[in-house]
């Protein structure tokens, strides 16, 4: 046993020990709370959820669809010669959005009616269905829906009005809605994911 | 208050031998029955009771509830209505404990604006004022992960809009809103299993509100209650016992209220819901209209005023942030009370409209003169917090406030005594 005096003797020493020791419980604290953070997350199972095909054989033109694909409504719409023609005649500055939104393509990639679609199936357009404000689903789907004003889709949550290639005209919507990834796996056939 | 000396005499044995390991008796009696009131309290003074009764029913009311509802995906729907139906005396718990959120949201507000008007944030009750906006937070986040459970279109829809507010950080960091939403929904869509956290944390916070709750009244019986002259107690005179006096007037107005409560899950138990909770979820249908329940609309018409969507969140955050420093906000430092400001009464009132006019515009279409609108008393409300209470605090000609709270009530005492008379 040492006499108490010598527990003032190292200060120095002392406060290397408090600040080691309390450092080391501290990132072992923080790494600890990781698995309680993580446990939220979306897990692997869902992530697996991944591809869909979609038959578009049915659809007829100016007809639309909507199918659930990772918990999320996919939009499918057999576009008409003149909605194709009003969507590629929009110019780039007239957006709100200038990019493509398109998960098949590079990020920076312009908003253009053909990045927005597959080269030589213009006719079909494909989008996530969620409306890029806070998320509801856009009317324009069925029959009967009102289109809002640039003939696409309008989110009455907010107000939010897409035009003919699902892009962001007018409203407080802040992007494009989506492109999934999908491919045609034969000419009238989709696979999404 | 922290300098009251207890005067609990413990009669008998046995409440001296508690009183010598835990003095629970002695305390209960310091703080609730001796202690000082001042006597000039008004009703607006009861709330602080009626929101304590309003959290005790809301635990009740929501253990039983928990009993019998299941809080998945498939099966929560269902269960709410066999609650309704099936359960013996649940339609009156579920509707109580429906109502009930409504009413404590009543309350709460009362009490709060009722702190605006007598300046009852002001120096030594800052920290009291803060736990207060802390409880109004966990209390909104309570009844909106309440309203989830029930898991019909407008439960759906409103956790889908207000999950995704986050999502708004993705116009700061790339990416990282989207990671926060996901998190929160633990999928790429919300789910069941978004219901069934949500459930879980709301069982957890309305225990987090109780200490809440009990830090915010530890904090009051260290400073005493303000009243509506704003003056301190400074002699007996000024005070009465908490009990009878304060605790039969609490009771009075308790009941009072209780009426208005009861007519509701009576008479009108679905009138402050919406029709659209009756359906039950679906993701592939937003309703056409989605409002929230009726204590989030002035917030929500702040939200839709700004049609930018970071900016729309964060100043409808703000709005309940700029309550944190209202105490430091107000430079009056002459009275506490609206009583004694001429200049302010006026304000407040047109604060209250602001509020009341933003919960009207909250539930109209965001379309128009309806947004027009929203952006003025937006505007207002801020303009309120930020410029009027400092500016007004410095330039505002007071008037005098009697010399005590005694005065207040009795008139001049002096003056009174009847050997003055002539
Ligand atoms: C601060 C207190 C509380 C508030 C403000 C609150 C609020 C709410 C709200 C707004 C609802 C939706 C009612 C509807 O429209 O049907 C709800 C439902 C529910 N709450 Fe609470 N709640 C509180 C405490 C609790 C507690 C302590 C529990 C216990 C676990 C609980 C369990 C439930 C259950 C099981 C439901 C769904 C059943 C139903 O809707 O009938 N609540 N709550
Ligand atoms: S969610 Fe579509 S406009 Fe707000």
């Amino acid at each position: 046993m040492t006499t108490h005096n010598d527990d003032n003797a190292d200060p120095v020493r002392r406060d290397f020990m408090v600040l080691a020791g309390s450092t080391f419980a501290g990132v072992g604290a923080a790494a600890s709370l990781w698995p309680f953070i993580d446990q939220m997350n979306p897990d692997a199972g869902a992530q697996a959820l991944a591809s869909i095909e979609v038959d578009l054989e049915p659809i007829q033109e100016g007809q639309a669809v909507t199918i659930l694909w990772r918990g999320k409504p996919v939009f499918i719409r057999h576009r008409k010669a003149e909605e194709i023609k009003a969507a590629l005649d929009v110019q780039l500055s007239d957006l709100i959005d200038d990019k493509a939104r398109n998960d098949d393509l590079p990020p920076e990639d312009p908003a253009t009616d053909l990045n927005r679609v597959k080269k030589g199936q213009e006719k079909w357009l494909v989008l996530i269905g969620i409306c890029t404000h806070f998320g509801c689903i856009p009317k324009g789907q069925r029959l009967g829906d009102s289109k809002g004003e640039f003939d696409g889709w309008f989110c009455p949550c907010h107000g939010s009005h897409y035009d003919t290639s699902g892009r962001i005209r007018k409203g407080p919507a802040p992007r494009n809605m989506e492109v999934p990834p999908y491919k045609f796996v034969s000419d009238s056939k989709i696979k999404i994911g | 208050m922290a300098h009251h000396e207890s005067t609990y005499n413990p009669q008998g044995r046995w409440a001296k031998w508690w009183d010598e390991r835990l003095p629970v008796a002695r305390l209960m009696n310091t703080q609730f029955v001796e202690f000082p009131t001042p006597r000039n309290l008004n009703y607006l003074w009861t709330f602080g009771g009626i929101l304590t009764f309003c959290l005790v029913a809301q635990l009740a009311t929501g253990i039983v509830l928990a009993m019998h509802y299941q809080p998945s995906g498939a099966e929560a729907f269902d269960s709410v209505d066999t609650i309704r139906r099936d359960v013996n005396y649940g339609w009156l718990i579920s509707k109580l404990h429906a109502v009930g959120a409504s009413m404590f949201f009543v309350a709460v507000y009362i009490h709060l604006f009722r702190g605006l008007y007598y300046g009852s944030y002001k120096a030594p009750r800052e920290i009291l004022w803060i736990l207060g906006v802390f409880i109004l937070l966990a209390m909104m986040a309570t009844a909106f992960m309440g309203y989830a459970l029930p898991w019909g279109q407008m439960s759906f829809w409103a956790v889908t809009v207000i999950t995704n507010l986050f999502s708004s950080l993705d116009s700061i960091i790339p990416g990282l809103g989207t990671s926060i939403v996901e998190w929160l929904w633990g999928g790429y869509a919300v789910t069941g299993k978004t219901l069934t956290r949500f459930y879980s944390l709301h069982y957890l916070l309305p225990f987090v509100l109780t200490g809440l709750v009990v830090l915010h009244i530890w904090a009051l019986h260290v400073v005493g209650q303000s009243n509506p002259t704003g003056l301190e107690i400074k002699t007996k005179a000024d005070a009465v016992p908490m009990y009878p006096y304060a605790v039969s007037k609490d009771a009075f107005a308790l009941f009072a209220f209780l009426l208005l409560f009861m007519w509701f899950v009576f008479f009108a138990p679905d009138y402050l819901g919406h029709a659209d909770n009756y359906k039950p979820a679906d993701a592939l249908v937003t309703p056409s209209h989605i409002v929230p329940e009726w204590y989030f609309l002035p917030f929500y018409a702040i939200l839709r005023a700004i049609p930018e969507k970071l900016l729309g969140v964060l100043a409808m955050f703000g709005s309940i942030a700029v309550l944190l420093f209202v105490p430091w906000l107000d430079r009056c430092r002459t009275v506490r009370s609206a009583r004694y400001r001429p200049v302010y009464k006026w304000f407040f009132w047109l604060l209250v409209f602001t509020c009341m006019a933003l919960g009207y515009l909250g539930a109209k279409p965001a379309e128009g003169v309806y947004v027009f609108w929203a952006r003025i008393f937006t505007a207002y409300y801020f303009i309120h917090f930020l410029l009027v209470l400092p500016i007004l605090g410095l330039i505002e000609t007071t008037k005098k406030p009697p010399a005590s709270i005694a005065e207040s009530v009795l008139g001049d005492v002096a003056s009174a005594d009847p050997s003055k008379a002539s």
